[in-house]
């Protein structure tokens, strides 16, 4: 079976990946341009985690790692739908998330920040999109914190996301913006992406509708993932 | 094509990916079903795949995370496609994967396995591939390689380091992310 190449990527759309604001691109970037191939059928398929069976509370994260108690901050629903470019949903994506916890310290032991730990918070959560493409974490808003860069830089609260749709050529792995956040235009790594506009679609948007009264807020992120060319434009031979 | 919505842009993986795709790399517990360094396959030989990732002034990159997506040993892809995940070494930056030796998924075309890095200081996943030193003839004549220079076909090609402790064949690849013998990286 042939399946239809997904579009090729919007890299103006994306961090440019050399950025020396943010010091460690320095090093780590490739100087030499990609090298542009057609799609295989490897690239074109994924594997299929969206079928793994998950915890019951792996979406989580005020319960997950919880030892007697749940986990300090502002609690948060973070909710959306992963959708392709033409905008249809994308059910079974794994969404993978991983995040500091409300006073900006990772449970990580790279992390050395003096900023406490919290006995019921890891940080660490997932969950597959249902039939329509629609995701739900529960968890706490996560602190600014300081890391060495420019001596004085601040990353904005944000939560890493890790997303496989259904081919390997939709991985994507980004991290989320909270609304009215005034780190948010301060931060080196928010500014390796040079089109604003593609900034505001990482900024995750407080949804009063669904929140939980009483109980916790909610932030509305979307997520899109590449698309695949219709069928029917499809010119080369079917096996080519 | 103007009414497509644009894709979400990427971000780096930063220094604590570990946290939400590794979790055993920092001593906690992996959860159920997440995918680690060893893909168990019965449909081919079973190889070791161990690197180094270097960054532009030859130090080893120590917080990487990196995926590998390939055919199984029979050359099937889709459901049948194998896939791991290994974080280099805090201390050595090493990376290590327990796979099987993919089989060709499509005429033409050599095998090999598809590789995703992301770590700190990568703005957005870079991808490339590993192929097999057998295989030099077909790469020879591999239309994805037409272009390239036989010193970068190089950087993408591992090379046989003998065996491992338990007598699997060793494959090193090693990915120099920058400058001399930078290796090819795909846009796909």
């Amino acid at each position: 079976m042939t399946r239809a190449d997904f579009y090729r990527r919007d890299r103006r759309q994306h961090p440019v990946p050399l950025s020396p604001g943010y010091k460690s691109t320095v090093l780590r970037a490739p100087l030499r341009p990609l090298h542009a191939v057609e799609q295989s059928a490897l690239e074109r398929s994924g594997p299929a985690l969206g079928n793994t069976a998950l915890g019951p509370l792996d979406h989580d994260l005020i319960r997950n790692a919880a030892q007697g108690g749940d986990a300090l901050g502002e609690r948060i629903y973070v909710f959306g739908q992963v959708l392709d470019e033409n905008a249809r949903p994308v059910p079974n994506a794994l969404i993978e998330i991983w995040q500091a916890n409300a006073a900006g310290r990772y449970a990580h032991v790279k992390d050395g920040y003096l900023a406490p730990l919290d006995p019921n918070f890891s940080g660490c959560g997932r969950c597959v999109s249902d039939g329509e493409g629609r995701y739900l974490f529960r968890t706490i808003k996560p602190g600014p914190y300081p890391w060495p860069n420019n001596g004085s830089d601040w990353r904005p609260a944000h939560i890493h996301l890790s997303i496989f749709g259904e081919a390997f050529a939709q991985r994507l792995v980004t991290q989320l913006y909270f609304e009215g956040d005034p780190l948010i235009p301060l931060c080196p790594i928010v500014n390796t992406i040079p089109d604003p506009a593609a900034i505001d679609r990482l900024v995750a948007r407080l949804d009063m509708r669904n929140q939980e009264p009483f109980d916790c807020l909610a932030y509305r992120f979307d997520i899109v993932l590449r698309g695949r060319r219709q069928t029917h434009f499809e010119t080369r031979p079917e096996g080519a | 094509m103007n009414d497509r919505l644009k894709e979400t842009p990427s971000q780096t993986a930063g220094p604590y990916v570990h946290i939400g795709t590794a979790p055993q790399a920092i001593g906690r517990p992996a959860l159920p079903n997440q995918p680690g360094p060893v893909i168990e396959s019965n449909t081919g030989e079973a190889i070791v795949i161990e690197g180094l990732v270097r960054d532009g002034s030859g130090a080893p990159v120590r917080d990487a995370m990196l995926e590998i997506w390939q055919a199984d040993g029979m050359g099937r892809v889709g459901a049948y496609g194998l896939f791991a995940r290994a974080t280099t070494d805090f201390d050595t930056g090493t990376f290590r994967f327990r796979t099987v030796r993919p089989g060709q998924h499509a005429e033409g075309h050599a095998p090999h396995v598809a590789v995703l890095i992301f770590a700190r200081g990568i703005n957005i996943h870079l991808h490339t591939r590993m192929y097999f030193p057998e295989d030099r003839e077909a790469l020879a004549k591999d239309p994805d390689m037409r272009r390239l220079e036989p010193e970068a076909v190089a950087t993408l090609i591992a090379t046989e380091d003998g065996k491992t402790e338990d007598g699997l064949p060793l494959y090193r690849f090693d990915i120099r992310l920058q400058g001399e013998n930078e290796t090819v990286f795909f846009d796909i």
